[in-house]
């Protein structure tokens, strides 16, 4: 390969795993957050889609694209409540439920997101990060998204949160093990359903990402299934914040791969490139994942590992 | 063991008594989802006694209707024992999607490799082909669950991210037939090949076919000594393997059975509907057959109504698109309120249940 | 196989020759109730918008009531709708937009042989295909010769880009007619091709339009569902475009060179002023710039004067009928020779509606 392929490709690989990933990691900090608790939300892609019509819908009423954030927050917060205050009713299995929060979500943003198909909504500001230097290429691989810095900062500050903080000592003995946690009187239903909540509002941010920064617009195909996916890629971070980040970005570069290959001329098996993503995170659980054995890090009372 | 035996044969003869109970948390949670979505459409300007009129005209209002939403119910039964078979044996497996496109690509291949095969060969082997493709896809799940570890749920979703990725590119490359212009397709069946309508209907065979795969599931679940220790692996696996029960392989036959019937709906669609495996066999059915199945709570005979009724809701949409002007995706959010209300009246079950066995406990001591 | 395609391609010139329909004749005021489904959101900036807008232009035709379906999958779906249509709303005529919808229109059609199916983009095949089925298109690979010839004198590059869905024949004919159009500027251009696997698929077009942009192309067009993603996309990279489907100028205003748009409404007001007065049903219609069936965006700030120049020029020809864009010697970007020398392929040829070949100034491959 040419230098300059080469280098071809390293930009759509970087510029690809920051904007194809950032909203990957919200959604699985989000994620990370409630599986900490101990339950699991497969209805962050509802939230996420619901968070994506709602944040581009609220920017283009209120003309700021800060707003637009805030209401998708907003919403998946209220979303995440639900969840959680269902999924604390006895016999309610939380994946079940989050299948139907999917579908709810989705069905509520594709009615309501209607009439937002065709305007086009303020969007949330870049930074130019490569302001220095020459290449406009590199350049604009690194003009980077408002948000991308901030969920970086994000997971810093949850990874020091759930080790060294009392509220995330609490978090991960709900988590861990609910009778310990009932005994040293800790209101597990509460913590939970605030953990769930807060994912949920994790995941409205991600689908405002889609939304309002990259690709930018509001359709009902925007999310590709990446609100599911999270699920997916906590349990490869192992439930660890820095883990999400760089799980995040890997699965951003793997779905950057398909089209960046088909511009330096590889232009056959494009329907197996774009699935690299999905082969790079089955191949991992696979090589990571034990028989009859926890991974380190599971939160013991999770429904998904037992 | 045969304590347990007992115990579970107890629970089982007392079910058809408490019917009636177990179905009030559904009728409950239909009527309040249906109360929601009035108010939803309210919220809308939409006059919600005139759009649930309209959805019941246009899911069971004429035979026309009937035919409808029968039609579309055919492929949702067996995507939802896809779900419901592994779910016996307390696996959550949402994979069918790439189940049934595999399934229906295998279908649609017996046409490249032997044209001339005589119709009633082949159709059999376009089922067969159907059932053994989508079943090894989800037994691959099964089997990197129990041998590996992975968890099945997301597993699952990505071997059917996989199997489409794989289908795309076959059909467009090595299986395209290329006559099929501007909609890549496998070649087409012959036309003697094609599945048609039952008699008197205008349902094709595909639903009498899944319905009976239900009847059989559930006579398997019920009376066969492999379904009944399947119920004990879902209920309890550590019970299961203490008595000695093949786990492993318990598990991976119900992700293969599940996937087989998702690769027969693909096989269906096929044979009855589209005449050449093409992009259109991705059409969801395989997530809407996890609605189904946790609607009918795994119970396979409960599947053929929560199909039928799905499939109703499907068929309805059309009239309230044409009539009231409403977007498509009202359907969808009437299915996302039954569905999330089914779930959360689960929890009445439970009360209910308590409540029975307390006044069981009062009554006849016999037992 | 080829047998087979070779048949139905003889059959069809003659059905092509006879398509077009009478035009501007004000039938009976007739009562008439038309259907129109949909495979996408009908307001989508792109496919399903053109032929949603053109519909709702019918609904101002005296004595004609449209009935709409968005949203409605390749399946039985399609059957039941166009049937419940029919049954319910008693629908005369129906247009069928989606390709994927064209073997079940052939399907239902002999059980209404009174109602007439509309399919947009199929092959009707006469003797195979049911009397009351009916295809048009569009040529709209004139209007993407013409974007190409924007996008020639707009480039400083020499590379252009082009974000498709599929490899299939309608597809592959306008990239080509794209890059033709370019090439008819400079020979050493070059169109950089990606294909997304799928015609929505916003995410992997915004990454392909990047890394076209990377790669250093400066002007990208489209062939997907809904271009305003790409529109957008490439607004933000600062990169020219060419719009495709309905007009994306106020998308990126400073950088939409002009589009190739859909018409549908020449073609579906004769389609139901037809069906209204009883006149024959077309089976086979086709129409280029000509006719009305496509059009171009107007320019805009961003077009360079050379370029106006230069598509008025084509432009006029082809409206005079007096413009072939497949002649050869034509060579694919393999080497070898597609059209031979000294044969022109009319627009209304059939064989270019089977078009399996990428042109030579094309990066790109036809296989999956």
């Amino acid at each position: 390969m040419s230098e300059a392929v080469v280098s071809t490709l390293a930009i759509g690989m970087i510029g690809g795993a920051i904007r194809v990933g950032t909203p990957y990691l919200f959604v699985s900090l989000g994620e990370c957050i409630t599986e900490k608790g101990g339950r699991v939300n497969l209805g962050l892609e509802g939230i996420l889609v619901m968070g994506a019509m709602s944040g581009y819908a609220l920017s283009y009423l209120s003309g700021s694209p800060w707003i637009g954030l805030l209401c998708a927050a907003a919403m998946g917060l209220c979303m995440g409540l639900l969840h959680g205050l269902i999924c604390s009713l006895p016999r309610v299995n939380d994946i079940a439920f989050g299948i139907g929060l999917m579908l709810l979500g989705t069905g509520l943003a594709f009615f309501l997101g209607k009439g937002f198909i065709q305007p086009q909504a303020p969007q949330l500001p870049a930074l130019s990060l490569g302001s220095f230097i020459a290449d406009p290429r590199w350049r604009s691989a690194l003009s980077i998204n408002a948000l991308f810095p901030i969920g970086v900062l994000l997971s810093l500050l949850l990874h020091w949160g759930l080790r060294s903080t009392r509220p995330g000592l609490a978090l991960r003995l709900v988590g861990d093990h609910e009778g310990t946690a009932r005994a040293l009187g800790y209101p597990v239903a509460t913590v939970r359903i605030i953990a769930t909540a807060v994912g949920g509002a994790f995941a409205g941010v991600g689908g405002a990402y889609l939304s309002l920064c990259y690709p930018g617009s509001w359709s009902e195909g925007l999310s590709s299934g990446q609100g599911i996916m999270a699920v997916a890629l906590v349990i490869f971070a192992r439930w660890r914040p820095l883990g999400c980040l760089a799980a995040a970005m890997l699965f951003g570069a793997a779905g950057a791969l398909g089209p960046a290959l088909q511009s330096i001329g590889i232009s056959s098996g494009y329907h197996l490139f774009n699935a690299a993503p999905y082969a790079l995170t089955l191949a991992i659980m696979i090589a990571s994942c034990r028989p009859r054995q926890t991974l380190g890090g599971t939160p013991g009372e999770l429904s998904l590992t037992r | 063991m045969s304590e347990l035996l007992r115990e579970r044969a107890l629970v089982l003869m007392r079910a058809p008594g408490s019917f009636a109970l177990a179905a009030l948390p559904t009728l409950l949670a239909v009527c309040s989802a249906l109360a929601m979505f009035s108010l939803f459409l309210l919220a809308q300007d939409v006059s919600p006694l005139e759009a649930l009129r309209l959805m019941f005209k246009g899911a069971f209002g004429s035979s026309f209707a009937w035919a409808n939403s029968l039609q579309r119910a055919a492929p949702l039964m067996l995507t939802a024992l896809c779900v419901a078979l592994p779910a016996r044996a307390g696996l959550v497996v949402i994979g069918g999607e790439g189940a049934l496109a595999l399934g229906g690509l295998a279908a649609g291949s017996v046409a490249v490799m032997a044209p001339s095969l005589a119709v009633k060969a082949a159709v059999p082997l376009m089922v067969l082909m159907g059932a053994l493709i989508g079943g090894l896809w989800i037994a691959f799940a099964g089997m990197l669950r129990q041998w590996r570890g992975v968890n099945e749920t997301i597993g699952s979703l990505l071997l059917s991210y996989l199997g489409i990725a794989l289908f795309n590119h076959l059909v467009e490359g090595a299986l395209r037939d290329p006559a099929s212009l501007n909609k890549p397709s496998t070649l087409p069946l012959p036309e003697s090949w094609m599945v048609g309508a039952m008699p008197g209907l205008e349902v094709h065979w595909g639903f009498a076919f899944g319905a009976a795969a239900c009847v059989l599931a559930w006579i398997f679940l019920r009376w066969s000594v492999p379904g009944f220790a399947l119920n004990v692996v879902g209920g309890n696996v550590n019970v299961a393997r203490l008595v000695g029960l093949p786990v492993d392989r318990l598990v991976i036959g119900a992700c293969f059975a599940g996937g087989a019937a998702a690769g027969i709906a693909g096989a269906f669609e096929v044979a009855a509907v589209q005449g050449s495996a093409n992009a259109s066999l991705l059409s969801g059915y395989g997530y809407a057959g996890i609605l189904v199945a946790f609607a009918a709570r795994q119970n396979p005979l409960a599947v053929i109504v929560c199909a039928v009724l799905v499939g109703g809701i499907g068929a309805s949409g059309s009239l309230l698109q044409r009539r009231l002007g409403l977007p498509d995706a009202a359907t969808l959010v009437l299915q996302g309120l039954i569905f999330a209300n089914l779930l959360a009246w689960e929890a009445l079950q439970g009360r209910l249940a308590n409540w029975q066995l307390r006044l069981s406990s009062l009554g006849a001591r016999d037992v | 196989m080829t047998l087979n395609r070779r048949q139905f391609l003889a059959s069809g010139v003659s059905a092509a020759a006879a398509g077009l329909l009478p035009f501007g004749a004000f039938a009976a005021e007739r009562k008439l109730t038309i259907g129109a489904l949909y495979v996408g959101p009908h307001d989508d900036y792109g496919y399903n918008q053109s032929h949603a807008q053109a519909v709702a232009k019918l609904k101002a035709l005296p004595g004609i009531k449209v009935v709409e379906q968005e949203n409605v999958p390749e399946t039985v779906a399609v059957q039941k709708a166009m049937e419940a249509m029919i049954e319910e709303d008693g629908a005369e005529l129906i247009f069928v937009t989606s390709f994927g919808y064209f073997s079940h229109a052939v399907k239902l059609a002999p059980k209404y042989p009174k109602v007439r199916f509309a399919h947009c983009g199929g092959l009707w095949q006469a003797g195979k295909d049911p009397a009351n089925v009916g295809s048009y298109f569009g040529y709209i690979d004139e209007c993407q010769y013409l974007n190409g010839i924007a996008a020639g004198h707009a480039t400083k590059s020499k590379k252009l880009g082009f974000v498709a869905a599929k490899p299939i024949p309608q597809v592959l004919r306008n990239i080509n007619a794209f890059t033709m159009g370019a090439r008819s500027v400079n020979p050493e251009i070059s169109t950089q091709v990606i294909f997304t696997g799928d015609w929505s698929m916003p995410v992997r077009e915004a990454e392909a339009t990047n890394s076209l942009a990377d790669k250093g192309v400066d002007v990208v067009t489209c062939h997907v569902d809904s271009p305003k993603v790409l529109v957008e996309t490439a607004a933000k990279r600062g990169v020219d475009v060419c719009g495709y489907h309905a007009d994306q100028s106020v998308l990126a205003p400073k950088l939409y060179l002009t589009g190739a748009e859909w018409n549908w409404e020449t073609v579906y007001k004769a389609y139901a002023l037809a069906a209204q007065s009883g006149a024959p049903f077309a089976n086979m219609t086709r129409g280029g710039l000509k006719d009305g069936f496509v059009r171009m965006s107007a320019y805009t700030a961003a077009t360079p004067a050379k370029a106006r120049t230069a598509i008025d020029g084509v432009k006029a020809k082809m409206l005079a009928g007096k413009f072939d864009i497949f002649k050869g010697p034509l060579k694919d970007n393999t080497g070898k020779e597609v059209i031979p020398a000294g044969t022109t392929l009319v627009q209304t040829d059939l064989k270019l509606e089977s078009m399996d070949y990428l042109v030579e100034g094309v990066i790109g491959s036809t296989g999956a």
